[in-house]
C-alpha cells in the first residue's frame, strides 16, 4: 500500500494515468490481460483500476501455477502420497488445492506423510536424511521454478539419491497464451507479459504473440508504477499500430534470458505431447516431462497413478477466470461457496490467484466504484 | 514459491560451490547460485531468489524497491520468508556434506 500512497508515487500515477487516457481513440474499448499472478495481486492490492480510463480494462491470466493444475493431477499426486512408505513434498500453496477427494493437508489429516517444503533441494535433503523413506516432490510452476527442479534432479542424479523422485507438472508459458489468442471470439489488445518467467525465458518467446497473432506484448515489473507504465508501453503501441515485444522490466530481465537456467531445464525435461490445463482444457506441447536419462527419478513411472482426467466442479468458473471471461465477481460462487479458507477453484487458494486477490482487496467495494468509474 | 525475494551475497563458498549465504530481510540464509554461474557473483551482489535459487542479478536499487514491495504483501511474504527460513537457516549441510556424513 505504501507506495501508492506516498504523494510523490501517486503524482506519478496520476500522470502516467493521464497519457494512457490521452491515447485511447474516442470510442475505442481496450481489454490488456496481464498474465502473471504477481501483476494481478498487485493491481488489486493497489487499485490500479481506478488509475486507468473507463476504456481500458485489465483482465487475468493463466500465470498463477497453482491456479491451472488440473484436479486429475492433484489426484493423482494425492494417490502417491497416500502409498505405503511415501513422503509427499510440496510447496505450501500446493497442498490446499483441491483435487476431487480433497487436498493435500485433507490426506495429511488422514495420514499420509505430506511435508510442506520452500525448495525441492528440501525435498531431496528429506531423501537422504530419511532413507528409509521414499520421497516424491511435487513439482509445480512455470519456467521460473522449473530451473530449481532441474538443478535437484541433476543433483539427485549426481548422488545417485535411490529413494527420491519428482511428479512433474512444470509449465509452459507460451502455449496457454497461444491457447487463449486461438479461441474464436478472443477480444483482448495486448498482453502484460511476466516479469519472473520472463528472467529465465527472455524476451524472445513472446514474438511469437506480436509476429502470429498480432498483439503487442509488454514484459512488465511488479511495482504499481510499472504496471502502469507497462499499460502506457502497450496503448502507444496499439495507438501507432506497432505490434512488438517491449520489455519494461529491464532492470531485471534480458532479451535472451537465464541461458544456464534453459539449459538445466533442457538437460533434465522435454515436453509433453499435451497437459490438460484448469479452465484451457488440454494443450498441446504445454508441460514438461522428464527425460528418458531421469526416469528412475520419474514418480510417473515409478508409481500408478490413476491418470483420470477429472472435470472441474460445475460450479467452479476458473477456466472463464483464467481465460479473462469472467471477472472473478462475476463467477457465480465467488466469495459464497468458494473462498480463501474453503476454496472450490483454485483461482482462490494462491494468494496470486485473481479471485484471491480480488476476495482479499476491496471486493466490498469494487464492482460498483468501477462501474462508477466507467459510466 | 512464486515471489521473487532479493538477498545480498555476503560469503560465496569459498571451494566455488554452488551455494551462497545471502542476507534476506536481516537473516542469513543460503541459497543456490548456480544458475548466475555466468555472471560472476560477488559478495555485495543482489540476487533475486526463487524457492532457494537465485535467478537473477538486481541492482541495490531494485532490490531494495521489491523488497519494500514484498513488505507490502504482509503475509504472502512472511509465510515465504519463513518457509525459506525453514528451508536454509538452519545450520544446515548441503545435501553433498550431509550424504557424506552419513555414509
Amino acid at each position: 500500500m505504501k507506495f501508492m500512497e506516498e504523494y510523490r508515487d501517486r503524482n506519478k500515477a496520476t500522470a502516467v494515468s493521464a497519457a494512457i487516457a490521452e491515447l485511447c481513440e474516442p470510442g475505442r474499448r481496450y481489454k490488456l490481460m496481464e498474465v502473471c499472478g504477481g501483476h494481478t495481486y498487485t493491481i488489486y492490492k493497489h487499485g490500479l483500476e481506478y488509475y486507468l480510463p473507463g476504456a481500458v480494462e485489465l483482465v487475468h491470466g493463466p500465470g498463477c501455477p497453482v491456479c491451472v493444475i488440473p484436479m486429475g493431477r492433484v489426484d493423482d499426486a494425492i494417490s502417491i502420497a497416500r502409498q505405503d512408505g511415501v513422503t509427499m513434498a510440496c510447496f505450501g500453496d500446493m497442498a490446499r488445492v483441491p483435487g476431487s477427494k480433497g487436498s493435500f493437508l485433507r490426506a495429511k489429516a488422514e495420514g499420509a506423510d505430506v511435508r510442506v517444503v520452500y525448495s525441492p533441494m528440501d525435498a531431496l535433503r528429506i531423501a537422504i536424511e530419511e532413507p528409509a523413506r521414499k520421497v516424491v516432490f511435487m513439482a509445480i510452476g512455470f519456467e521460473t521454478t522449473a530451473p530449481s527442479t532441474a538443478l535437484t534432479l541433476q543433483r539427485a542424479k549426481a548422488m545417485d539419491v535411490p529413494n527420491f523422485s519428482v511428479f512433474c507438472n512444470h509449465v509452459t508459458i507460451i502455449p496457454p497464451l497461444r491457447a487463449i489468442l486461438d479461441a474464436p471470439d478472443v477480444d483482448i489488445d495486448g498482453f502484460v507479459g511476466p516479469g519472473h518467467v520472463s528472467a529465465v525465458i527472455g524476451c524472445k518467446p513472446y514474438e511469437v504473440v506480436t509476429k502470429e497473432y498480432n498483439r503487442p506484448l509488454v514484459v512488465s515489473g511488479f511495482e504499481p508504477l510499472d504496471i502502469l507504465q507497462s499499460v502506457y508501453m502497450l496503448m502507444r503501441q496499439l495507438a501507432s499500430g506497432r505490434c512488438e515485444v517491449e520489455n519494461q522490466y529491464s532492470r531485471v530481465v534480458t532479451w535472451e534470458g537465464n541461458p544456464r537456467a534453459l539449459q538445466a531445464i533442457e538437460e533434465t525435461m522435454e515436453p509433453r505431447p499435451h497437459f490438460e490445463w484448469r479452465g484451457l482444457g488440454s494443450i498441446p506441447l504445454s508441460a514438461l516431462k522428464l527425460r528418458d536419462e531421469f526416469a528412475r527419478f520419474d514418480a510417473e513411472l515409478i508409481y500408478q497413478v490413476p491418470g483420470v482426467r477429472v472435470a472441474d466442479p460445475r460450479a467452479c468458473q476458473c477456466g472463464q477466470v483464467l481465460r479473462g471471461r469472467l471477472r472473478p465477481w462475476e463467477c457465480r460462487v465467488f466469495a459464497k461457496a468458494c473462498t480463501p479458507e474453503r476454496p472450490i477453484g483454485t483461482c482462490m487458494v494462491s494468494s496470486e490467484g485473481a479471485c484471491a486477490a480480488f476476495y482479499n482487496f476491496g471486493r466490498l467495494t469494487r464492482p460498483e466504484r468501477l462501474a462508477e468509474a466507467r459510466s | 514459491m512464486c515471489l521473487g525475494i532479493p538477498g545480498l551475497v555476503t560469503e560465496l563458498d569459498p571451494d566455488g560451490g554452488q551455494l551462497a549465504s545471502v542476507d534476506v530481510s536481516g537473516a542469513k540464509r543460503r541459497v543456490n547460485i548456480a544458475l548466475l554461474a555466468d555472471e560472476g557473483v560477488k559478495v555485495g551482489d543482489w540476487v533475486l531468489i526463487h524457492v532457494g535459487f537465485a535467478l537473477a542479478r538486481l541492482d541495490e536499487e531494485e532490490a531494495h524497491r521489491t523488497i519494500e514491495m514484498l513488505e507490502g504483501m504482509e503475509s504472502a511474504y512472511y509465510d515465504e520468508l519463513s518457509a525459506m527460513g525453514r528451508s536454509a537457516a538452519e545450520p544446515q549441510a548441503p545435501p553433498e556434506r550431509v550424504a557424506r556424513q552419513s555414509k
